[in-house]
């Protein structure tokens, strides 16, 4: 059976790993390089790199720090912010990315999932979607949370699928920093109509959370400011969870 | 002196990810895209992050395939990874059917969920490998890796060979599938050495080692 892998994220701001909450107020957390070299040491499944201000700043991915951090890596690398064609995603590939994470040019160009899945496989495009609380359900936002969609969140989630994305990667905005726990409600919502994995993000704050979210189905989970201010150990983390019952590495 | 080992570039890899990760194994990696290229060479990998099909036709329309598989029956290491095992195969059924190198007998089927079972595919993330103890080449290529280590796999499709001697590993996600073939000179993978730490570093040691020796008897 296939574990639950556990991921830290480096949300990169102009070069260096930061940390905000509910998308705002960033605060530094270190160099992305050096970070992710830690992680890979602790037993980290896989890293995810996000250039957070990329899409919303309109510049390209800065690649030499995407360069530097695969170097440093022998896990799995996602990559994503500013990735706007097919052949952004061959040149971060080529870089050292293993899998090209698309948020505001998917919601833009629903187009971009299919032709990056004809080309690199289904398995090599997450779709990230930043999910907000609305009503009932759930809206996407873009552009790094600061562009409200009228996309709901589970539809676009099956039309993601549809169009080829391998996985992917939801936020809950409203739990984004608060360490209160993931969105559970979003995470079996989500779970039930897709048959990708999904990888939780957005509010674990202790051991418990990601146990929780796990048995909504989630198949990964993710987690920042706890890894990169050293309130929980990776290993630490897995150990918890292999008494709990969950498969992992 | 490091083993000169090719890397193939058909426009299909994550080349990067897959030579440093030899280098830092003790490979002394070039990467090559032509067919002539790989006569020069006693070891090569064959990578792939990507679809089939867009593969193969790649491959034949570079003469790659026809170099390849002089390459292997020269008796010259050969690595697939990913993809690059898939393409060894008669035959895949990825987007319709396409033929394959044809090297392995045997087929690249889709995973398919059981009845009332909820499978998740792709097949992503680390699972084991139970090792062969049936096939003689598995003691060199699984050299110093336990049985039911982990390693890394990002794929949606998998590998059947008709003669099952080859099989060096099997995992298990729904079905019990091959994740590994050793073939005398052709080692293959389904899932990603150069992506699965420790375990995934040992395997691409030991092919390193395997590359030395072949170029110690020239």
């Amino acid at each position: 059976m296939v574990a639950i892998r556990v991921i830290p994220c480096l949300d990169v701001n102009a070069g260096r790993v930061v940390k905000g909450t509910n998308f705002v107020d960033l605060r530094d957390a270190g160099d992305p390089v050096e970070i992710a070299k830690r992680y890979n040491v602790e037993g980290a499944d896989e890293v995810v790199f996000l250039d957070i201000t990329a899409s919303s700043d309109k510049r390209a991915i800065t690649l030499d720090v995407v360069k530097k951090t695969a170097e440093q890596v022998f896990i799995p690398l996602t990559v994503g912010g500013g990735i706007r064609t097919v052949d952004d995603m061959r040149t971060l590939l080529k870089a050292g990315a293993d899998k090209i994470s698309i948020n505001t040019a998917a919601v833009l160009n629903p187009q971009l999932i299919y032709d990056g899945s004809k080309k690199f496989g289904n398995q090599c495009i997450v779709v990230a979607i930043d999910a907000k609380r609305e009503g009932n359900g759930w809206l996407v936002y873009t552009h790094g949370g600061r562009t409200k969609t009228d996309l709901d969140v589970i539809k676009w989630a099956q039309k993601c699928v549809e169009l080829g994305a391998g996985e992917i990667l939801l936020t809950s905005m409203d739990k984004d920093g608060t360490k209160d726990g993931y969105d559970l409600e979003l995470m079996e919502q989500v779970t039930k109509v897709v048959n990708v994995p999904v990888i939780a993000s957005g509010g674990a704050g202790k051991k418990e959370h990601f146990i929780d979210v796990c048995k909504k189905g989630a198949s990964a989970v993710l987690a920042a400011s706890l890894f990169h201010f050293k309130q929980l150990e990776i290993s630490d983390l897995k150990k918890y969870m292999k008494q709990n019952g969950i498969e992992v590495r | 002196m490091n083993p000169k080992i090719a890397i193939i570039d058909y426009g299909m890899g994550n080349l990067r990810s897959v030579s440093k990760a030899v280098e830092l194994c003790g490979g002394d990696v070039d990467i090559i895209s032509d067919a002539d290229s790989i006569k020069k060479y006693n070891s090569i990998i064959l990578p792939g992050v990507g679809a089939f099909e867009p593969a193969i036709k790649i491959l034949n329309q570079k003469g790659l395939d026809i170099a390849i598989k002089e390459h292997i029956s020269n008796k010259k290491m050969f690595l697939g990874i990913c993809l690059g095992f898939q393409l060894l195969f008669s035959e895949s059924y990825e987007d319709g059917l396409h033929k394959g190198l044809n090297i392995i007998e045997g087929t690249v089927e889709k995973f398919i969920p059981k009845q009332n079972e909820k499978l998740i595919i792709p097949h992503m993330g680390w699972n084991k490998i139970s090792i062969s103890k049936t096939n003689k080449t598995v003691k060199e290529m699984f050299k110093n890796i336990a049985d039911e280590s982990y390693v890394y796999f990002v794929h949606s499709y998998f590998c059947k060979p008709t003669n099952k001697e080859y099989i060096a590993t099997i995992t298990n996600h729904s079905i019990d599938f091959c994740s590994s073939i050793a073939k005398d000179n052709v080692w293959g993978c389904q899932f990603h050495p150069e992506k699965s730490s420790e375990i995934g570093l040992q395997l691409l040691k030991n092919f390193v080692s395997k590359c030395e020796v072949l170029n110690g008897s020239n």
